[in-house]
C-alpha cells in the first residue's frame, strides 16, 4: 500500500475512531447503562455525570501512561538489570551505574552536558532580553522579532547543515567559503582551522546554534513580559532621573524575574534532551559527546540497554528538581 | 520612552544599530545556505556565498574541444572554440597551460604547446589552437584561467535533488515519508488532548487536581525515557518499526503539552456560556463539540502548529520508532544526517536538501505565527 493513502487512511481511522469512541461511549452510558428514564432517572443521571469525565479523560489518560508514565518506571527497571540471552534479564543492583561512572565518555558526556546547562540558557535569555527590549523601541521591532524568532522552526537537524556550512574548512591555498575561517583569515589568523576538532572551542560552537535556535524563544516570552510592565514605574524612575541602562537593570529586569526563571528553566529542559545537533555535526567525537547522545550511543548502537537506561536515567535526575518545581507551582496556582 | 523625556538621544541610534546587527548575525547563517543552494558546485567550493552577488574572481581549469574535432584550414590544423562552451560574460585577466604557472599570459597572447601547436586565447573565452601536423590524443588541451565571472544562479541542485528520475539523494521519497508521519500524528492527539482538556478544565470529578498536576509534570519527562521500553512493548505487541509505531509514539509524546495548553485556555472561556447551555439541557458532550471547540480554534492552532513543527523536524522518534533496516520508510532529517555523512563536501546537494526540508516549516512559520507566538505564552509553564 503507498504510504500516502496509508497516511490518509490513518487519519480517517484515527480521526474517526476519536470521534466514534467519544460518541458512541457517551451514547452507551446515556441510553444503556445509566438510562435518564425509568424510576432512578435522577439517580442515573448523577452516576452517568460522575463516569462521563474519565470517559472523557480515557484515550489521553492511556496514551500518557504507557507513552509516558510507564517507561520512567521501566527504564529504572532496565537500568538495574542487565539482559542475558534469549529475552532475559538479571538483577544486578548498581552495577551499570558503576560501569558507567568508570567510563571516560560518560565523564566527558556529564561535564560537556553541565556547560552546555549553563552556557545555552544564560546566554539565549541575555540575547532573548536584548532583543526583545531592542525591538520593542524601533518601529520595524515587529519585522525584526520574526527574523530572530524564524531559527524555531527549523530542524536541529537543518540548523547542524546551516552552521557546518558556516564553520567549514579549506586548504589554506584555497579560498574559504566557510564564514568563520574567512573571518579568522580577515581579522589576522595564520592559517584556516578545522573548529570542529578543536577541543574545546568545538563545544562552544555547537552550543551557539542552540542559543541560535532558542534566543527567539526567549524574545517572544521577555517581549510579553516587557510590555506587561506597569508604565508607572518606568515613568517614574525616568523623573526620578534614572537613564536608560539603570530603567532596564533596576526597573524592568526585576519585574520580569519570574519570566526569565520560566525561560531559563524551558531551555534548560531543550538542553537536557538535545541529541540531534551534536548527533549530526560531530557525533560526539572530539570531546564533544553530551548525555543524549551517549545514550543513543550505548542502546543502539552498543546494544547496551543498561547502561544506556541508566544515562537517561540520570537525564532524568537532571530534570526532576525542574519538574517538582513546577508541579509545586501549578498546585498552588490551582488552589 | 524617548518620547517621555522628550529627547531622541544616540541611544535612539545606538539601538537601531544594534538590532540591526543582531538581526544579520541571526540571518546570515540561513542565508548563507540558501544562497548556496542556487549556486553551482564549481561556485560552492570555490568562494565564499557572501561573494556570489558580486561578479567573483575564479580561476578555473577548462578544456579546449579535443583533437578530432580539428579541422585543416589552408595547410594548417586548427581547432577553434570558446572555453567556457558558449559565448559568456567572463572576463578573463590571466592564463597558462600548465598548473604551475597558472598566469603566464595575458589575453591576446600566443603560447606555444609541444609539437609546434600554438593556442591563443581572448578575454571572452574564445580560443584559436593551429598547428602545422595533425594534432592527436583523445582530450583537449588544459587551460587555466583567472576570470572575472558575473554572478549565476542556478535551479540545476533543486532539479537534481527533487526531480531526478533515480532518485540518488531520496529526498523526494523522504519528503512524502515526512509527510506521511507529520499530518496524523498532529491531527489524532489534538483531538485526543481536546476531550481530556475539557475533562480537566470543566467537569468535577475527584482526583482532578492531581491528574492536573501529573499533566504538568509529565510534560518535561525527557522523551529518552522512553526509547527502549517502547521499542520493547512495540516489538511484543508486533507494531515493530513503522509509521504506526510513530504516530503512536508522536502522539504520546505530544500530550502533556496538547492537554497543558487547551485545558489553560478552556479553563479561560466564559462560565456563563457553559452554564446557560446547561440549563438548558445540553450535555456535555454537545457542550464540547458545539460550543468549546469552536471557541478554543486558537489555542487548537497553537498547539497543532507545535506539534507539526516537532514531528516534521523530529529525528530521534524518526530513529527509533520509524526506520526499519530497509530504509525504505526514511524521513528528511535522517536523509540530510546520512548526507552529511557520506557526501559531506558536496555542499550542493546538502544545502538543496536541507532547504528542501527546512522549507515547509518556514513556511507554516510565517504563515501562522501569530497563534505560535500565542501558543508559547500560554505553554511556558509558569
Amino acid at each position: 500500500m503507498h504510504p500516502a493513502f496509508q497516511a490518509i487512511l490513518t487519519i480517517i481511522i484515527g480521526v474517526g475512531g476519536c470521534v466514534g469512541y467519544f460518541y458512541f461511549s457517551n451514547q452507551f452510558l446515556d441510553k444503556v447503562v445509566f438510562p435518564s428514564r425509568g424510576p432512578n432517572a435522577g439517580r442515573n443521571i448523577t452516576r452517568a455525570n460522575m463516569v462521563r469525565p474519565w470517559l472523557f479523560l480515557f484515550p489521553a489518560l492511556a496514551a500518557l501512561s504507557i507513552y509516558l508514565a510507564y517507561p520512567v518506571v521501566e527504564t529504572l527497571r532496565l537500568s538495574l538489570t542487565e539482559r542475558l540471552p534469549g529475552n532475559r534479564s538479571q538483577f544486578v543492583g548498581f552495577a551499570n551505574y558503576q560501569q558507567m561512572l568508570s567510563e571516560a565518555k560518560f565523564k566527558e558526556a556529564l561535564l560537556n552536558n553541565l556547560l552546555w546547562l549553563v552556557v545555552v540558557p544564560a546566554f539565549s535569555t541575555a540575547f532573548g532580553l536584548l532583543a526583545a527590549q531592542l525591538s520593542d523601541r524601533v518601529r520595524w521591532g515587529n519585522i525584526a522579532k520574526s527574523l530572530i524568532f524564524m531559527p524555531m522552526a527549523i530542524s536541529f537537524v537543518g540548523a547542524a547543515v546551516i552552521w557546518k556550512l558556516v564553520y567549514d574548512t579549506r586548504p589554506i591555498d584555497q579560498e574559504q567559503i566557510g564564514a568563520l575561517n574567512a573571518l579568522y583569515l580577515f581579522f589576522g589568523g595564520d592559517a584556516p582551522v578545522t573548529w570542529m576538532t578543536q577541543i574545546p572551542w568545538n563545544s562552544f560552537l555547537l552550543m551557539a546554534v542552540l542559543v541560535w535556535i532558542q534566543t527567539g524563544f526567549a524574545m517572544v516570552i521577555l517581549s510579553a513580559a516587557l510590555r506587561g510592565i506597569p508604565e508607572e514605574t518606568i515613568e517614574a524612575a525616568i523623573v526620578d532621573g534614572a537613564n536608560p541602562f539603570q530603567v532596564f537593570f533596576k526597573i524592568k529586569v526585576p519585574q520580569i524575574m519570574s519570566t526569565i526563571v520560566v525561560v531559563w528553566t524551558t531551555i534548560t529542559i531543550v538542553v537536557l534532551k538535545v541529541f540531534d545537533i551534536v548527533f549530526a555535526m560531530t557525533n560526539g567525537q572530539w570531546e564533544t559527546q553530551v548525555l543524549a547522545n551517549y545514550m543513543y550511543d550505548k542502546l543502539f548502537r552498543a546494544n547496551d540497554w543498561g547502561v544506556g537506561s541508566a544515562s537517561a536515567m540520570v537525564i532524568m535526575l537532571l530534570v526532576s528538581p525542574i519538574l517538582i518545581w513546577n508541579v509545586y507551582n501549578a498546585r498552588k496556582e490551582m488552589q | 520612552m524617548s518620547a517621555i523625556v522628550g529627547t531622541k538621544s544616540s541611544l535612539t541610534w545606538a539601538v537601531h544599530l544594534s538590532l540591526v546587527a543582531m538581526v544579520v548575525l541571526w540571518l546570515f547563517p540561513t542565508v548563507g545556505l540558501l544562497v548556496s543552494s542556487f549556486r553551482t558546485t564549481d561556485q560552492i567550493s570555490t568562494s565564499g556565498w557572501w561573494n556570489s552577488l558580486s561578479s567573483s574572481e575564479q580561476n578555473l581549469t577548462l578544456r579546449t574541444d579535443a583533437p578530432d574535432t580539428q579541422i585543416e584550414k589552408d595547410g594548417l590544423f586548427i581547432i577553434e572554440g570558446n572555453l567556457f562552451g558558449e559565448a559568456s560574460d567572463a572576463d578573463i585577466s590571466v592564463w597558462g597551460t600548465s598548473s604551475r604557472s597558472i598566469d603566464d599570459y595575458t589575453p591576446g597572447d600566443v603560447a606555444e604547446l609541444k609539437n609546434g601547436t600554438t593556442v591563443t586565447v581572448a578575454a571572452n573565452g574564445d580560443y584559436l589552437m593551429q598547428s602545422e601536423v595533425p594534432m592527436d590524443g583523445r582530450r583537449g588541451q588544459r587551460v587555466f584561467v583567472t576570470a572575472q565571472t558575473p554572478p549565476e544562479f542556478t535551479l540545476d541542485n533543486y532539479r537534481n535533488v527533487l526531480l531526478d528520475k533515480n532518485n540518488r539523494q531520496g529526498m523526494t521519497k523522504a519528503f512524502f515519508n515526512t509527510l506521511t508521519v507529520t499530518i496524523p500524528a498532529t491531527v489524532i492527539p489534538v483531538l485526543v488532548a481536546a476531550f481530556a482538556a475539557y475533562a480537566l478544565a470543566w467537569m468535577d470529578f475527584p482526583g482532578r487536581a492531581l491528574l492536573v498536576a501529573a499533566v504538568v509534570g509529565l510534560l518535561v519527562v525527557p522523551l529518552q525515557l522512553a526509547l527502549i521500553p517502547l521499542l520493547k512493548l512495540h516489538n511484543e505487541i508486533g507494531i515493530g518499526k513503522g509509521y504506526l509505531g510513530a504516530w503512536l509514539a508522536h502522539t504520546g509524546f505530544g500530550l502533556p503539552l496538547a492537554i497543558y495548553l487547551l485545558r489553560n485556555y478552556m479553563v479561560g472561556l466564559p462560565r456563563d456560556i457553559i452554564e446557560n447551555a446547561k440549563v438548558d439541557g445540553a450535555t456535555d458532550f454537545q457542550i464540547f463539540v458545539k460550543i468549546i471547540l469552536p471557541l478554543s480554534f486558537p489555542a487548537l492552532a497553537s498547539f497543532a502548529i507545535f506539534q507539526f513543527l516537532w514531528t516534521w523536524n523530529d529525528l530521534l522518534v524518526a530513529l527509533v520508532f520509524l526506520i526499519d533496516s530497509s530504509g525504505e520508510t526514511t524521513v528528511m532529517t535522517k536523509q540530510i544526517v546520512e548526507l552529511l555523512g557520506t557526501r559531506g563536501g558536496n555542499w550542493e546537494i546538502l544545502a538543496t536538501s536541507a532547504f528542501v526540508s527546512i522549507a515547509v516549516p518556514l513556511g507554516v512559520f510565517f504563515a501562522m505565527q501569530r497563534y505560535l507566538v500565542r501558543g508559547l505564552l500560554a505553554g511556558s509553564v509558569k
